[in-house]
């Protein structure tokens, strides 16, 4: 079973998002896995440790991804891939495109990846990834289960379970509650050092320009919210007086 | 000069904050009130090779260095100053010793079970009247044909209740200058003669065993002696001394712990029409606590670098531990003036860390004995 996992480094979901001069300062943050990517490492792992095979880590980022691939290595992956995106401006299109340039030679039985990344918060990148490599997916699963040539999942769909077979390869986006992601323990991460780490640049994937099909061309932060006002009194007072604000404000006509 | 940690250092550290956040942290109250020690916790460490950082991976270890063990009890103590302490305490004096000074034959026999967190591992020095005297050792082992016969008693023993055995002081005869020899022997637990009950009723690190050790000839094999029968002192003072880093470890994974209880709630305690946090008096008791965490944590990473690289230690693991446990009961003393009447509440646990970080000014070498370490080291 060849199982490739897509991976994000993304800011620590506590870390304060600072905008400095446009862009979002990335200076003394702490990252971590995108939180929906470590379920995808965990279950293709407990799959190989299932059925046998080998995981590989595949990731589009700068340098520092590498301590994100360590771990995902230390919690018992083989390999990983690091393809650097240089000073290009990448979307979910372009991403998606490069993630194809590298697994279209590869042998892939299964590919997952998380439902969205944290930061971003598009969940484009895998799906469209899917489609350029013709195969089946199965977004936001919340089980997995793998046989010869074919995988059941089940999925969130609107509060309900769906569940989906597909025949294999295909791709799945990892949904909260598909499992609970192992600590990588201390001996995981001292064999994780001597794993093959491969990084990529785009020209060795035959990549020599690409652009994104959207460009970001701003980045505020959402205005901070106004403080609230609480009312006082007996019920009809309060409902009286909540009536009174609300045309005020022109919420209600009279 | 490289301040920066490795990238199994950092990831280690990611580990141990994260588990110790969901799986120590949460319990910490409880062990606290009651004083259970909470073994389950041990396992679950040791299956993540925690308890084998420092040793290799053919004993059991998980071959990290001291600067990552450091770290972790760091991280651990954060979350629960009891499991901090009895985490310490398995690895630097239950288990290292072994490592050290055993035989091949011992290591296989009682360093893998310790370092791959199958079973915890005590050390008894301790007694009524010796400690870091050492010279006022009662305990005596009695080498009778191709058996030690063990007497006396231990007192304050961390983890024996818990432990698989105990490597125990005790006189095994004199020297030619009439001077007391002091081995140490490995004495498995349960065996007949050999009682441990743990009636202590403590200030702080509630959740640690705490143990008394009673000998009544309990008989042990020749070959269980641990190391050099004569130069045994000099093993426990390279063991103590490893273990001072542990223990400023912990004392600054409970003061990091009060320091960031009480940043918050400076931020979030609003007098006077402002939040406390805008007070110079309240502003300055943070940056003192800033500024010594920051001094203790370069310190402790100085001296396990220093014995990572096989460097001599010893001052420096006494400046570590006397400068890390001093400044961890002042920082979790002024977390408590911070919060004012809340801080004096259990509620808040920050009463807590106060009482836990008393020990380790006491622990492994009271600050006194730190002192007149060092002051010997100076040439005093």
């Amino acid at each position: 079973m060849n199982i490739f996992v897509l991976l994000k480094q993304t800011f620590d979901t506590e870390e304060h998002v600072r905008i400095e001069s446009g862009v979002i300062a990335d200076d003394d943050v702490k990252f971590v896995i995108n939180p929906y990517d470590e379920y995808a490492v965990e279950e293709a792992v407990q799959i190989k440790d299932d059925l046998g095979g080998k995981v590989t880590i595949v990731s589009i980022g700068p340098d520092r991804s590498e301590e994100a691939l360590r771990t995902a290595l230390a919690m018992g992956a083989d390999e990983a891939v690091l393809i650097d995106p240089e000073d290009y401006q990448l979307d979910e299109h372009s991403y998606s495109k490069i993630l194809h340039a590298y697994l279209k030679d590869q042998s892939v039985d299964l590919i997952i990846g998380g439902f969205f990344s944290v930061d971003q918060g598009s969940g484009q990148v895998a799906i469209r990834l899917a489609h350029l490599l013709d195969i089946p997916h199965v977004s936001a699963i919340t089980e997995l289960n793998v046989e010869e040539g074919k995988a059941t999942a089940k999925r969130d769909a609107e509060g309900d379970t769906e569940t989906v077979q597909v025949a294999l390869p295909a791709l799945f986006t990892a949904q909260q509650g598909l499992n609970e992601p192992r600590y990588p323990s201390l001996p995981g991460i001292m064999k994780a050092k001597k794993k093959p780490l491969q990084r990529l640049m785009l020209d060795e994937l035959g990549i020599d320009e690409i652009s994104g099909k959207t460009v970001s061309t701003e980045i505020t932060s959402p205005p901070s919210r106004k403080a609230g006002e609480i009312l006082q009194g007996e019920v009809e007072e309060q409902v009286e007086q909540l009536i009174a604000k609300l045309k005020e404000d022109k919420v209600l006509n009279t | 000069m490289n301040f920066d940690l490795t990238k199994e250092q950092k990831m280690i550290q990611e580990m141990v904050s994260k588990f110790a956040e969901k799986e120590i942290a949460p319990q910490a109250e409880h062990i606290d009130k009651t004083g259970e020690f909470p073994y389950d916790t041990f396992m679950k460490m040791g299956e993540l090779g925690l308890l084998g950082i420092p040793f290799p991976e053919q004993y059991g270890g998980s071959g990290g260095d001291t600067v990552s063990y450091a770290i972790a009890v760091e991280e651990i103590g954060k979350a629960c100053g009891s499991t901090g302490l009895s985490y310490a305490a398995a690895v630097s004096l239950g288990a290292a010793p072994i490592y050290y000074f055993g035989t091949e034959e011992q290591k296989q026999k009682y360093l893998i079970p310790l370092a791959s967190g199958k079973a915890l591992g005590s050390f008894g020095l301790t007694e009524p009247n010796a400690g870091s005297d050492a010279g006022g050792t009662k305990t005596s082992a009695v080498l009778e044909g191709d058996h030690y016969v063990i007497n006396g008693e231990k007192t304050y023993i961390t983890n024996a209740e818990f432990a698989k055995q105990v490597i125990v002081t005790a006189v095994t005869g004199k020297n030619d200058k009439g001077k007391k020899i002091i081995s140490a022997i490995i004495v498995p637990t349960g065996i007949s003669g050999f009682k441990i009950t743990s009636n202590y009723d403590k200030l702080g690190v509630r959740g640690s065993n705490t143990s008394e050790l009673v000998f009544d000839n309990v008989k042990v094999p020749k070959e269980n002696l641990l190391g050099d029968p004569i130069k045994g002192f000099n093993q426990f003072l390279y063991t103590l001394d490893g273990g001072r880093i542990s223990i400023a470890a912990l004392a600054l994974g409970i003061a990091q712990a009060a320091y960031e209880a009480a940043l918050q709630y400076a931020k979030e305690r609003t007098q006077f029409g402002t939040s406390i946090s805008k007070f110079q008096a309240i502003q300055f008791k943070l940056a003192d606590m800033a500024m010594e965490l920051e001094l203790a944590r370069n310190m402790i990473y100085k001296v396990a670098w220093l014995k990572d690289n096989e460097r001599p230690f010893s001052k420096e693991a006494s400046i570590a531990k006397l400068y890390a446990s001093e400044v961890s009961s002042r920082i979790t003393n002024q977390a408590i003036q911070i919060h004012g009447g809340y801080g004096y509440m259990r509620e808040y646990k920050v009463e807590r860390y106060l009482r836990d970080a008393k020990l380790t000014e006491i622990g492994e070498g009271t600050s006194e004995i730190q002192r007149h370490i060092i002051a010997k080291k100076i040439g005093l």
